[in-house]
């Protein structure tokens, strides 16, 4: 399960990011902070060739020597990430897809909420308990 | 050099080149040898064969050749690889020993000679005694050689010494000093090659034999080492592709040795040999993901191989480099032509060898502890000065038993290790590698990852006490966060860049991190935002403040006695902060009450102040720069004794001002510059905080958008609220002066549309409202600028109603002055445009006047003005059609010479208003009027809209116009005016250009005279005149047709002659017998000597019909009675 979940607003401020507690969390903040160059480079990779036709899901962004991070990108430009250990090779791309498409959707009913600015940081507890659901479990 | 511990030798990482030693040549005295060497060694590119060249003496002694092991039975290995193994084949035991003698194929000496010769191969075979190297023998002649076999005795000659040196016909050359000696040197050393290549294949066949007398359990490390000497020697015969695969293999024996604590460090280190190897080869046969994949393989494997405990700083360390050396195998295949992507390239490899460096620098700190002293004798040293076996501890050498031998040695060696380990400057290694890869990254386009190495770098100069820089580094980035808004990053960023400015005790910086470690973009909590908001108000009140926690305890003394130096030193007590670029804890947002202010208003501003510290702040004084500095001294506020501006936190305060403008400034922009704030006081430290424009700094763009996503999807409920919103406060940074709004009406009046050419006027009407007299008034009427050019030509204004005016008047009459206008006085005048083209025109009308007046207290004297503007359109007033006709009223396509015809003009009105004709007259040219005085007959003629007037000229061309051309008949001429324009107006006079007319020229003129009417049965003379207007005689035969409705009496046909300009007249008294329109009988003429001429331009000057009256009935009595 990933160690750390994070959502950024097309302008790539962080609008929500959470890590496992156990380690270091700005460490993670960097870790995710630095995968948006490979983000922002396959948005503009793909939107050269295919236009609007995109795959959301941008699969395996860099692997890091300890963590595999994955990017995903709505097409409102809204990008998730998910880290996960690398030692955790038991995941498969498919679950990871599967993952993000729930933050997608969960993300979707967040932004359906009428008291919900976009843009602003995301506070929603039903958001946060997909999240959880999502989080290695720890303790 | 530090870490040289983990340096790979260099023997490894050279590309491994065929050793041939030339002995033999004297280098230094001779210069035949000293060319040959120099041809040899000289331009080595990469076409020539791969060999290094050595000179040795004759009688060099190369290393011994142990005796050949017959049985392994009883022989346990020491370790994996010599130390000295690699060198030894790489620069001390040849391939081929190369001898070069002088010596010709004719010299006297022969015999004496080829003996000498012998002898020296003989020597030097000795001192091979055991080695498979190979002997050859070049003899440097000076003749050039003749065709082989065409030179018998150098054939004999040249057996004879092979026979006596022992050697092989191929191993004897021959090399001629002549002119082409570098095309013989390189056949010499492509021959050399050949040999080496031999060589080392020997030697690989005689390692591969001796694997048959290996066992698996005493031998493992032979396998390893046996695996890679054949591979080794590929490479030196260039067999890259077979040394690829028996390092693999080799990599693959070396995993398989039984690891424990004692020889971890000896199988580590072989296996990042062959691992580099490998991966050099795969880069070099251009399979960059076989690299990749093996070096991943390797660090997967190796990863967990920490060793002993006690010296886990050395695993750290060999990671870093294996990370680091693969980085540069990869740089180095990218500077052959790899190319490399954003996610991989060797910027990670950089990385990720720094970041075991850091764990390195970590584990050394923990396990080294300080205050032990260096053992006395110490272990690391070796009698040789170095380690027989790659890999192996100094103290016990060769051991491979899993216990170590001493105990004791043991602790000591790892104690001396830990000694040396504390001493290495881990910081500069690791600053060393992130700045690899920021190079790195740099390329490949991933700038958050750059920053974020840059940070590290950063905190790594912190660490090793190099503030300056640290701060540089942290400066640079820390911009980049701010921008995407990465607080909690850039929160951590300033922390560290913070206790940088507290440890070298930059006042400056200490200030600006402070500031927005306190502001709302920090991620701080209250209780450590409280403790620096303290601190900074002691260094408000030149105190030295307390050291941030996270400070190391021996750092802070030092930083201490630097604060109180500079709490000491007066003077220089005053810094300016642009803060703009920061998101400090003051915000400040500025705005004009209104994007523009009438000159006779005072200008309000407005400064909103809020804090976001967790304590009030007081501020001693607030400024506001505008463009026009004479304003400034108006924008200021002060703290005046005890009533000081204090900020509390949370809280919006708002400060106005208000200034009366100038009145040279309207119609100018009156900007703000910059608002400054000043904390602090004098007596203590002054801190200006300084925001160019109307303030705002680097977040409160995107929040100020935030806010207007919030109140558009709310509507109007915020702006309702009593307490205005921060976020949705906009910055007005501007204003402008606008003149007075003027208590003036103009109106104007006038009868659109206009008509051409009239002179149009428009009568103007200003009334003053004003309660002062308005002085100096004056006019600007005409065509408002700006429209199309060539209105500018087709329009004319004057104030003069007297006459016409002509071209030079202007379309735009400027500033005509109307004198002074008292309150409530009225004033008229009247414009007159004269528009020479139809179409819509904009007309501007301007007043302009100055004005007395007051504006809170102050006298000013007001320039306002006021503005109409109107369009009209211009239409013709009337259609004029001409036509010209013959006096029987037809139409005439052409007009015969000295014959009367009629000019019919109609003039249609299309103007909206009655047109009054004053008159009308012809301009003729070429043809006359046939009356004497032709009067108008349209004089004061009034034309409704719709209405036409006609009049008919009756003219001549004069004989004698002797044109077939097309002619000019000249212009008629109309004045008029508008009938309700008074009667002293002048008049307009339009002119219509006549059509032009065909002239023609008859020979005869035939017309006739009759009566108006007939009467049935009553007689109706009608006389033909036939006049001859040739110069010739005319034959003239007419013939009348009968007809039903006459009977006549006369000639019925009858053939005459007409001499020159006479003529004869033929009488006819025609009897109507029909009432109503009749045709008159036919007259046939034609005229026999000129058949050319037209018989039907003849018949046109002829009546064709006449009205026949019924017979008259005499007045009867009878009837009128019964009537």
């Amino acid at each position: 399960m990933a160690v750390c979940i994070a959502a950024f607003a097309k302008e790539n401020y962080p609008l929500y990011i959470r890590s496992v507690p156990t380690q270091n969390e700005l460490k993670f903040h960097y870790t995710v902070h630095t995968s948006l160059d490979v983000v922002e480079e396959k948005i503009s990779a793909v939107g050269k060739s295919l236009g609007d036709q995109r795959e959301l899901y941008l699969g395996l962004l860099y692997p890091t020597e300890d963590y595999k991070v994955y990017g995903y990108v709505t097409n409102s430009k809204v990008k998730f990430v998910i880290v996960v250990d690398s030692s955790n090779t038991s995941l498969r791309d498919n679950e990871i897809r599967s993952m993000f498409r729930k933050l997608h959707n969960s993300f979707t009913d967040v932004m359906c909420n009428p008291f919900y600015n976009p843009g602003d940081p995301i506070q929603s507890k039903a958001f946060n308990g997909i999240v959880s659901g999502m989080m290695v479990q720890t303790g | 050099m530090a870490g040289s511990q983990w340096e790979l030798p260099p023997e490894l990482c050279c590309r491994p080149m065929a050793f041939v030693a030339l002995t033999g040549l004297d280098v230094v005295y001779n210069a035949v040898h000293r060319a040959i060497w120099d041809a040899f060694c000289a331009n080595r590119r990469a076409d020539r064969v791969p060999i290094s060249f050595k000179v040795l003496p004759g009688d060099h002694e190369y290393p011994k050749c142990r005796t050949k092991r017959t049985s392994y039975e009883w022989y346990i290995p020491k370790g994996i690889l010599k130390t000295s193994w690699m060198n030894k084949h790489l620069n001390l035991v040849p391939a081929l020993v190369v001898l070069f003698y002088e010596l010709d194929w004719d010299d006297p000496q022969w015999k004496e000679k080829q003996s000498e010769c012998a002898t020296k191969v003989e020597i030097v075979r000795t001192s091979l005694q055991g080695r498979n190297t190979k002997v050859a023998v070049v003899l440097i002649q000076k003749k050039t050689p003749l065709p082989p076999g065409e030179d018998l005795v150098a054939s004999e000659r040249a057996s004879a010494l092979c026979n006596a040196c022992d050697l092989s016909g191929k191993s004897l050359f021959v090399l001629p000093h002549t002119d082409h000696l570098v095309g013989y040197i390189i056949r010499l050393e492509n021959a050399f090659y050949e040999h080496a290549q031999t060589y080392y294949y020997t030697e690989i066949r005689r390692v591969k034999s001796h694997k048959e007398f290996l066992n698996k359990t005493t031998h493992q490390l032979l396998f390893v080492r046996h695996q890679f000497k054949i591979a080794f020697f590929s490479e030196l015969k260039q067999d890259t592709q077979n040394a690829l695969k028996y390092y693999r293999t080799a990599y693959s024996l070396v995993h398989e040795l039984r690891a424990h604590e004692t020889n971890m460090l000896e199988i580590k280190a072989l296996a990042g040999f062959i691992n580099y190897k490998i991966c050099r080869l795969c880069f070099q046969h251009n399979t960059p993901l076989d690299a990749i994949a093996q070096f991943r393989k390797h660090m997967d494997l190796c990863k967990k191989k920490i060793g002993s405990a006690e010296l886990a700083f050395e695993h750290s360390a060999w990671m870093s480099k294996q990370f680091q050396s693969f980085g540069e195998l990869f740089d180095e295949a990218i500077k052959l032509g790899l190319t490399a992507i954003q996610t991989q390239n060797p910027g990670f490899y950089y990385q990720q060898a720094a970041c075991y460096s850091q764990d390195r620098k970590q584990l050394a700190q923990q396990l080294c502890q300080t205050g032990v002293s260096y053992p006395s004798a110490d272990p690391l040293d070796t009698q040789s000065g170095g380690l027989d076996f790659y890999g192996q501890r100094s103290w016990r050498q060769g051991h491979q038993s899993i216990d170590p031998p001493d105990a004791e040695k043991e602790k000591m060696g790892i104690l001396a290790l830990q000694i040396k380990e504390r001493d290495v400057p881990h910081s500069e290694l690791i600053i060393a590698l992130l700045s690899n890869a920021v190079a790195q990254f740099k390329k490949y386009k991933c700038p958050r990852m750059k920053s974020h190495l840059m940070v590290q770098m950063g905190e790594e100069y912190y660490h090793a006490k190099d503030y300056t820089k640290a701060l540089k580094l942290l400066d640079y980035v820390m911009c980049d966060y701010r921008t995407e808004r990465w607080w909690a990053l850039l929160t951590a960023i300033l922390s560290t860049a913070l206790r940088c400015a507290y440890l070298m005790a930059s006042v400056k910086d200490y200030v600006i991190y402070s500031m927005e470690l306190l502001g709302r973009a920090s991620t701080l909590n209250e209780e450590q935002k409280s403790r620096i908001e303290k601190n900074l108000f002691k260094v408000l009140m030149n105190e030295v403040p307390e050291a941030e926690p996270e400070c190391d305890s021996s750092t802070v003394g030092s930083a201490r006695s630097l604060w109180a130096d500079r709490v000491a030193l007066s003077g220089s007590n005053e810094l300016t902060i642009e803060v703009q670029e920061y998101i400090p804890f003051i915000q400040c947002k500025a705005r004009f009450q209104s994007p523009s202010f009438h000159v006779d208003q005072p200008i309000q501003l407005q400064v909103f102040l809020r804090a976001d510290c967790p304590h009030p702040v007081s501020f001693n004084k607030l400024t506001v720069s505008l463009s026009n500095q004479e304003y400034n001294q108006w924008c200021a506020v002060e703290s005046s004794g005890q009533e000081s501006l204090t900020l509390v936190p949370g809280k919006t305060k708002c400060y106005n001002f208000s200034f009366v403008a100038k009145t040279e400034d309207v119609g100018k922009k009156v900007e703000m510059t910059g608002i400054e704030m000043m904390l602090g006081s004098d007596s203590g430290r002054c801190v200006f905080l300084s925001w160019r424009g109307a303030g705002g700094d680097a977040a409160s763009a995107q929040e100020a958008l935030q806010a207007s996503r919030l109140s558009r999807r709310w509507g109007r409920s915020i702006e309702t609220r009593q307490q205005p919103d921060w976020d949705s406060l906009t910055l007005q940074h501007s204003t402008m002066i606008i003149s007075r709004v003027p208590k003036i009406s103009v109106q104007l009046s006038h009868q659109s549309p206009a008509l051409t050419n009239e002179m149009y006027c428009i009568r103007l009407t200003v009334q003053s409202h004003e309660e002062a007299v308005a002085k100096d008034v004056k006019l600007t009427a005409g065509l408002k600028p700006g429209q199309d050019a060539n209105l500018g030509q087709a329009t004319h204004v004057t104030l003069d109603d007297s006459v016409i005016c002509d071209d030079s008047a202007p379309a735009l009459l400027a500033d005509v002055p109307l004198g002074d206008l008292k309150p409530g006085e009225k004033l008229e005048r009247c414009v007159y445009v004269k528009c020479v083209s139809t179409g819509p025109r904009l007309f501007l009308f301007h007043v302009a006047y100055n004005i007395d007046t007051a504006v809170e207290g102050q006298q000013i004297i007001c320039r306002c003005h006021k503005d109409e503007t109107v369009t009209i359109e211009t239409v013709v007033p009337f259609e004029v059609s001409v036509k010209f006709v013959s006096t029987k009223f037809e139409p005439l396509d052409q007009v015969v010479v000295d014959i009367p015809f009629l000019l019919m003009t109609d003039i249609l009105s299309s103007s909206p208003w009655p047109l009054l004709l004053s008159s009308s007259s012809l301009q003729l040219l070429t043809v006359t009027s046939n009356t004497p005085q032709p009067e108008s007959q349209l004089q004061q003629v009034v034309l409704q809209t719709g209405e036409s007037a006609s009049e008919c000229f009756c003219l001549r061309c004069p004989s004698g116009t002797n044109s077939t051309n097309t002619v000019a008949t000249g212009q008629y001429l109309i004045t008029w005016r508008r009938k309700s324009s008074s009667s002293e107006s002048p008049l307009i006079q339009s002119a219509v250009t006549l059509p032009h007319i065909i002239l023609e020229q008859v020979p005869v003129y035939i017309h006739a005279d009759l009566p108006s009417f007939g009467r049935v049965r009553e007689s109706l003379p009608v006389r033909y005149h036939i006049e001859n207007r040739t110069t010739l005689v005319q034959e003239v035969e007419i013939a009348v047709e009968p007809s039903d409705a006459f009977m006549f009496s006369g000639l019925k046909q009858v053939r005459l002659l007409v001499l020159p300009g006479t003529e004869q007249h033929m009488l006819y008294n025609y009897y109507p017998l029909m009432a109503g329109y009749q045709t008159l009988p036919h007259l046939n003429i034609s005229l026999p000597r000129c058949p050319t001429s037209n018989i039907l331009t003849l018949r046109r000057f002829l009546p064709q019909r006449i009205f026949v009256k019924p017979q008259g009935r005499q007045p009867d009595d009878a009837s009128i009675a019964a009537a």
